[in-house]
């Protein structure tokens, strides 16, 4: 804080009210930070998300490059619905083990930041279904844009992988269209596990 | 009343360092002006209840530092613990009472008013 100056033969002097605003602004500051910080939500799943990696790894090596039939997309559909309930069940857990609820405040804020880009994503999957080259960087731009927004809302490496994420399907869509499993086994594969380590190491599992 | 005190406080020449008591400088209330609790008020003013871990995640502090000044809070009723064992490992749960909450508000008017009574000679 800062102190009055005092002067020689003189009783100290009265704090200056500028030195009073600045702090009475600070302590302000430091509410509002506070609040914030708490308001982060927090349980976002690291072993989720190494888990939802690793099906996506073994969903990568299993399509083995049958785009053009059906069966490749019934098999990323199938391995969305494993990962997302992983996802989800990780979640729930970690939840109760910090004795949060997911039904609080900051989990709401996450779901609704979370969902739009998600539907997106399941309304341009059912539109572009035989276009299936054009699904992978689709996936991974929408997914990666629901993981961004979300992020803000929650610690910094998830708003990070999303990012990444993002920038994976961008790559995709627009430079390598031919490449979809192998940006696909790297982005939900490669990129959960490494941030799913980060957050399971940093952000409490 | 709050911005009244803080004019009153500042014309008086008063500041947290010249007025040792319970109620400090500008009269705000010690208990909650401390950086620590201040933090448990407002972290515990955004969510129903915090664990010990959360809080002390939250605020990069001490289990001995967190446990001290959250006793300091209880035993004002500015917050209430609960205490639970899950899994067999004991765990402290705080929430914030209507008291403490009241306590968080006024501050916070408190803290507007000075800057408002500061801002208005100029």
């Amino acid at each position: 804080m800062n102190r009055p100056t005092l002067r020689s033969g003189t009783a100290p002097a009265a704090p200056a009210p500028s030195a009073l605003h600045t702090q009475a602004a600070r302590n302000l500051e430091f509410i509002r930070s506070a609040m914030e910080r708490a308001s982060e939500f927090t349980a976002v799943p690291g072993w989720g998300g190494i888990a939802m990696g690793s099906t996506a790894l073994v969903a990568a090596a299993l399509s083995g490059g049958a785009r053009r039939s059906g069966w490749w997309l019934q098999l990323w559909l199938a391995e969305a619905v494993v990962a997302s309930s992983l996802g989800a069940a990780a979640m729930v857990l970690k939840a109760m083990r910090s004795g949060t609820t997911l039904a609080a405040l900051p989990a709401r804020r996450f779901a609704l930041a979370f969902l739009p880009a998600v539907v997106s994503g399941a309304v341009l999957t059912f539109a572009l279904r035989g276009e299936p080259r054009l699904l992978p960087g689709c996936w991974l731009l929408l997914y990666g844009t629901a993981v961004a927004s979300a992020g803000a809302l929650s610690v910094r490496p998830v708003w990070l992988m999303g990012m990444l994420l993002m920038a994976l399907g961008v790559v995709a869509l627009v430079v390598a269209p031919a490449g979809g499993d192998a940006f696909m086994a790297a982005g939900f594969g490669g990129v959960q596990i490494l941030f799913g380590a980060i957050i399971a190491r940093k952000h409490g599992g | 009343v709050a911005r009244r005190t803080a004019s009153a406080s500042l014309k008086a020449g008063r500041t947290p360092e010249t007025r040792p008591a319970t109620r400090s400088t500008l009269g705000l209330d010690r208990l909650i002006h401390e950086r620590l609790r201040l933090g448990i008020v407002s972290a515990l003013a955004v969510n129903e209840h915090l664990s010990f871990a959360d809080l002390k995640a939250l605020l990069q502090t001490t289990d001995g530092n967190l446990s001290v000044h959250a006793r300091k809070l209880e035993e004002a009723d500015y917050i209430a613990c609960r205490k639970t064992v899950v899994a067999g490992a004991s765990r402290s749960e705080y929430r914030l009472t209507a008291g403490g909450r009241r306590a968080l508000e006024k501050y916070l008017a408190h803290m507007e008013a000075i800057i408002a009574a500061t801002k208005a000679p100029s």
